[in-house]
C-alpha cells in the first residue's frame, strides 16, 4: 500500500516541479533572449513581468480550440498528449538530489529510480517522434506535413548519435541506472578535478548537439521552421491544444538540460557546507545551477545562430556525429579494457 | 400552340468561358488604339500585354501552361522549367503567401514540390495594388510627391527624389546647390536604413534571430535622424519639385556624425556575428545564383545585379543631383548568391556612409529651394507684404505648378536599383500619365529563375537576399 502512495507522491511531485520549473524557464529564455537582442522582454504582468507566462497560459486554456474539417480527429487530439506525456515521463528517472534520511529511512530523490533509466530516456524520446509525426500527418494540411516528415528524419537520425553518444558513459559507470552513474561521478580525480563524465567530451559535446536536435531547438528547429514551413507540424493547432505542445517543448529543454548535468557534469556533486539539517540542500542547489547553465546555455545558441539546412543537418547528423561516437565508443572501450585487464602483453 | 418553345431543338453550346488568349489581346489593343497617345514610339505596338501576361493565376499542367509555353523560346534562360523526370504523385503544390512570414509583404508564391525540393516556383503579385500610377494622373505635381513617396515604402526619398528631378526637367529649372546636397545626404541615409533593414530581415529569414533586431537598432538612428528633419520615420514628402521642404534641424553635423559612428560599429558587429558563422556559410554559398546575362534579360538593377558581377550603378553612369562631386567605389560580386548580395549590401552601406560624410563636409550655404515665383510658394511674411506673393501662393495651393507639354524620364539608384519615373504632361498643373520604373518587380520576375530545384530553405534566402518590397512591385 504504502508503496503506491510512495509512487503517487514522486509522480505529482515531478508534474509541479516540472510545471513551475516550465513556467520559469519560459520567462527565463524571453529574458535573457531580449537582453541579448538589446529588448526590455516581458514586465508589465507582475514583477519583471514573470507572470508572463501563466497569463499566456490562461489565455490559450480560454481559447478555442479550433478543428480544421479534414483531420483525422483521433490523432489529432492525441498528438500534444502524447508530446506531454513523454517530456513528462523521462523526468521522472532524473535523481535532483543526493539522497535524503527521514525518521532512518532513506529516500533517493528521484522519481523511479529504474536499473534501466537510460534506456528508458531513450525509448521515451524516441516516442516523441510519434507526437509531431501524428500531429504533423493528422492535420490534413501541406505545412504540417512537410513538418512531420522533416521531424520524422531529424529526430530518428539524431537519436542514434544520441544513444551512442551514451555508451562511453554506460561503459564507464557499469550501469544504465541514472542514480549510479551520478554517483560514479562523485569525489576528485587526482585530488583537485571533480571526476565528472566530461572527461568523455566528444560524447559530452555530441550529446549535446543531438539534444538541440531532439528537442527541435534552433539551429535544429527545422521542424517548426516559422520562416520556411509556417508552424510546422503545430500551425494548424490552436488554444490549449497548442499550448500542450509548447510546453512539451519546453520541458523537453528542461529535460535534456537536467540530463546533461546529471550525466557529464555530475549531477548533484559539489562541495557541501552547513549543518546537517541544511547540508540536505546543496545537492539539489548544485543540480539545478548546473542545468540552468545549460538552459542559458541553449537559449544564448538559439539568440545566435542561423538556422541549418535540411541536406546539412541530416549529412551532419549521419557522415559527422555517428561516426565520430563509433571511433570514440571503441576508444573508450579500448582504455576501459586497459584499465581493468591491463595491458594485453602483460 | 404555336407559342409552344420546341424543346426539341439542341440547346446552343455556351461560348467558352475562360482565358482565351488571343480574343482577351485584340481586344485590348483595339481599345488602346482609340486613345490618342499609347507608349510614345510604339505604333507598330510592342508585344507588352502577352509579355507581362501570367496565364491563369494557379500552376496549370505542364502542357497547358500559356505562360510557361510564352517563356519557351525567349531569350531568358528558362530556369522555370525542370527537366528532372518527375512522377506526378510525389509532388505537391503549395501556396507561400500572401500571408506567410517571410514573403515581405503580400508576395505570393506558388511553388511545386518534391518532398523538400522547389521544382516550380510561379510568383503572383498584385495584392498591393493600388493604383498609385493612375492616382497621380489626379494629384497635381506638389501633391504627386505625397503619392510617390508611399510606393517604395523602403526608399522614400529615392521615389520623391526621382519624382522632382522629372518634374524639374519638365519644367526646365535647376534647384540650388544646397538643395541638391540635401537631397543627397538623405537619399543616401536611406540607402544606409534600407540596406539595414535588409539585411536584418535577411538575418531572420534564415533563423538568425538576433540580427534582426541589430539591423533595426542601427536602422532605428537614421529614422531618428529623418523624423527630425522632415517629422515622419516614412513617406515624408520632404523632397519636393523645386528643392526641399524645409532646412536642416539644428545641430544636425552632430546627428550626421553619431550616425555614421553608430552604423560603422553596428556594422562591425553584423560582420563579427555573420562573416564566418558555418551554419550562414552553409545558407547562402552558392543559393540563389543569378547568372550576369540573366540578370540583364530580366532587367535587373541594384545591388542584385551588381551582386552578379555587373558594374552598373547609375550614381556613376547617368549621375544625378551633382552626386558626381562626391567620390566613393560601387562595389561587385562575382558569383551573384546570396553571400555576395549580403556582403554587396554592408560595403554599400560603407560606401554612402563615405558620400554622407563628404556632405557633411562640404555642404555649401544658400537657399534650399529655387526661387522661383511660379514653383516654390513664397516666405509667409512676403504674403502680408506683397499682392503678387499673396497672388502667387494662392494659385500654387488651389491649382498648382503650370507644367509645359512634353515627356520626361529621370531614373535614381535606390537601394533595390534603378527607380525611374516617365511623366508625360499635356500642360496643366497635373500629369497625363505616369509610369514608375520599380526595381522590385523586375527582382520578382526572376525568383522562378532564381529557385527551382532548389531546397526550400534556399527558397527563402534566396527571397529575402533580393529584398523585394511589394508596395513598390504592385504599386
Amino acid at each position: 500500500m504504502s508503496i503506491f502512495i510512495e509512487a503517487a507522491i514522486r509522480a505529482v511531485f515531478v508534474f509541479g516541479f516540472l510545471l513551475v520549473t516550465v513556467i520559469l524557464l519560459v520567462w527565463v529564455e524571453r529574458k535573457f533572449v531580449s537582453d541579448l537582442q538589446n529588448r526590455v522582454g516581458p514586465d508589465r504582468a507582475g514583477p519583471w513581468g514573470i507572470l508572463q507566462t501563466l497569463a499566456d497560459g490562461m489565455k490559450s486554456f480560454f481559447k478555442e480550440s479550433i478543428r480544421p474539417t479534414n483531420v483525422e480527429v483521433a490523432l489529432f487530439v492525441a498528438a500534444p498528449i502524447i508530446a506531454l506525456m513523454t517530456a513528462l515521463l523521462i523526468f521522472m528517472v532524473v535523481p535532483i538530489g543526493a539522497p535524503v534520511e527521514i525518521n532512518g529511512t532513506e529516500y533517493a530523490l528521484v522519481g523511479a529510480d529504474l536499473n534501466v533509466g537510460l534506456l528508458y530516456v531513450l525509448a521515451l524520446s524516441s516516442m516523441a517522434v510519434y507526437a509531431i509525426v501524428f500531429a504533423g500527418w493528422a492535420s490534413g494540411s501541406k505545412y504540417p506535413l512537410l513538418g512531420s516528415v522533416r521531424a520524422s528524419a531529424q529526430m530518428i537520425s539524431y537519436e542514434a548519435a544520441m544513444g551512442l553518444s551514451l555508451v562511453p558513459v554506460v561503459l564507464f559507470a557499469g550501469s544504465t541506472s541514472i542514480t549510479t552513474i551520478v554517483e560514479q561521478q562523485q569525489g576528485t580525480f587526482l585530488g583537485v578535478f571533480p571526476a565528472w563524465n566530461i572527461v568523455l567530451l566528444p560524447s559530452f559535446v555530441i550529446f549535446l548537439i543531438s539534444g538541440f536536435a531532439e528537442t527541435n531547438r534552433a539551429p535544429f528547429d527545422l521542424v517548426e521552421a516559422e520562416q520556411e514551413i509556417v508552424g510546422g507540424y503545430h500551425t494548424e493547432y490552436s488554444g490549449f491544444q497548442f499550448a500542450l505542445f509548447f510546453l512539451a517543448e519546453y520541458i523537453a529543454v528542461f529535460n535534456i538540460s537536467a540530463l546533461t548535468a546529471v550525466l557529464f557534469l555530475g549531477g548533484w556533486s559539489g562541495p557541501v557546507f552547513g549543518p546537517a539539517w541544511i547540508a540536505w540542500v546543496w545537492p539539489i542547489g548544485w543540480f539545478l545551477l548546473k542545468t540552468w547553465a545549460i538552459v542559458l546555455f541553449f537559449v544564448w545558441v538559439r539568440a545566435s545562430l542561423p538556422r541549418m539546412r535540411y541536406d546539412h543537418l541530416m549529412s551532419f547528423g549521419w557522415k559527422k556525429l555517428i561516426p565520430v561516437s563509433l571511433a570514440w565508443i571503441i576508444l573508450v572501450a579500448i582504455a576501459i579494457g586497459i584499465r581493468d585487464f591491463g595491458l594485453p602483453w602483460s | 400552340m404555336t407559342d409552344t418553345p420546341d424543346t426539341t431543338a439542341p440547346v446552343e453550346d455556351p461560348a467558352p468561358i475562360g482565358p482565351d488568349a488571343s480574343v482577351a489581346f485584340s481586344v485590348e489593343d483595339e481599345r488602346r488604339k482609340q486613345h490618342e497617345i499609347w507608349v510614345s514610339g510604339t505604333e507598330e505596338r510592342m508585344p507588352f500585354a502577352s509579355a507581362t501576361n501570367e496565364g491563369a493565376q494557379e500552376l496549370l499542367p505542364r502542357d497547358q501552361d500559356p505562360a510557361l509555353a510564352l517563356q519557351t523560346g525567349t531569350a531568358v534562360e528558362d530556369d522555370f522549367i525542370s527537366f528532372v523526370p518527375a512522377i506526378d504523385e510525389e509532388r505537391q503544390i503549395i501556396n507561400m503567401g500572401p500571408q506567410h512570414p517571410s514573403t515581405h509583404g503580400v508576395l505570393r508564391l506558388q511553388v511545386e514540390l518534391e518532398g523538400e525540393t522547389v521544382r516550380r516556383v510561379k510568383p503572383i503579385i498584385g495584392y498591393l495594388h493600388t493604383g498609385m500610377e493612375k492616382t497621380a494622373e489626379t494629384l497635381t505635381y506638389a501633391q504627386g510627391s505625397t503619392n510617390v513617396t508611399r510606393m517604395d515604402y523602403l526608399s522614400p526619398f529615392h521615389n520623391e527624389l526621382a519624382y522632382s528631378l522629372t518634374v524639374e526637367q519638365l519644367l526646365g529649372i535647376d534647384v540650388p546647390a544646397r538643395a541638391d546636397a540635401i537631397r543627397i545626404l538623405m537619399t543616401e541615409l536611406n540607402r544606409v536604413s534600407s540596406h539595414l533593414l535588409s539585411t536584418a530581415t535577411m538575418g531572420m529569414d534564415i533563423g538568425a534571430l538576433s540580427m534582426m533586431i541589430y539591423g533595426w537598432r542601427e536602422r532605428e538612428l537614421c529614422l531618428d535622424f529623418f523624423e527630425k528633419t522632415t517629422g515622419l520615420r516614412m513617406n515624408h514628402n520632404y523632397i519636393r519639385p523645386g528643392g526641399v521642404a524645409a532646412e536642416l534641424p539644428d545641430g544636425w553635423e552632430d546627428d550626421i556624425v553619431s550616425i555614421i559612428e553608430g552604423v560603422n560599429a553596428g556594422v562591425d558587429e553584423y560582420e563579427e556575428l555573420l562573416n564566418e558563422n558555418p551554419i550562414f556559410l552553409d545558407r547562402t554559398i552558392g543559393v540563389g545564383v543569378l547568372t550576369p546575362e540573366e540578370v540583364k534579360q530580366y532587367g535587373i538593377t541594384g545591388p542584385v545585379a551588381r551582386a552578379s558581377g555587373i558594374d552598373w550603378d547609375l550614381r556613376k553612369a547617368m549621375p544625378y543631383s551633382g552626386i558626381e562631386k562626391y567620390e566613393f567605389d560601387v562595389p561587385t560580386g562575382l558569383h551573384g548568391d546570396v553571400n555576395d548580395r549580403y556582403h554587396l549590401r554592408i560595403k554599400e552601406i560603407r560606401e554612402s556612409l563615405k558620400i554622407v560624410h563628404q556632405v557633411l563636409e562640404s555642404i555649401p550655404a544658400g537657399d534650399y529651394r529655387n526661387p522661383d515665383p511660379k514653383v516654390t510658394p513664397p516666405p509667409r511674411k512676403r504674403i502680408d507684404e506683397s499682392m503678387e506673393a499673396l497672388i502667387h501662393h494662392f494659385k500654387l495651393f488651389t491649382s498648382g505648378i503650370e507644367v509645359p507639354p512634353g515627356t520626361a524620364y529621370q531614373s535614381v539608384e535606390g537601394p533595390r536599383g534603378e527607380i525611374g519615373c516617365y511623366l508625360v504632361s499635356k500642360g496643366g498643373t497635373k500629369p497625363w500619365r505616369m509610369h514608375w520604373r520599380a526595381p522590385s518587380f523586375a527582382v520578382v520576375q526572376s525568383l522562378p529563375a532564381m529557385m527551382s530545384d532548389s531546397l526550400i530553405a534556399d527558397l527563402i534566402s534566396a527571397l529575402a537576399s533580393t529584398d523585394p518590397v511589394l508596395g513598390d512591385v504592385d504599386r
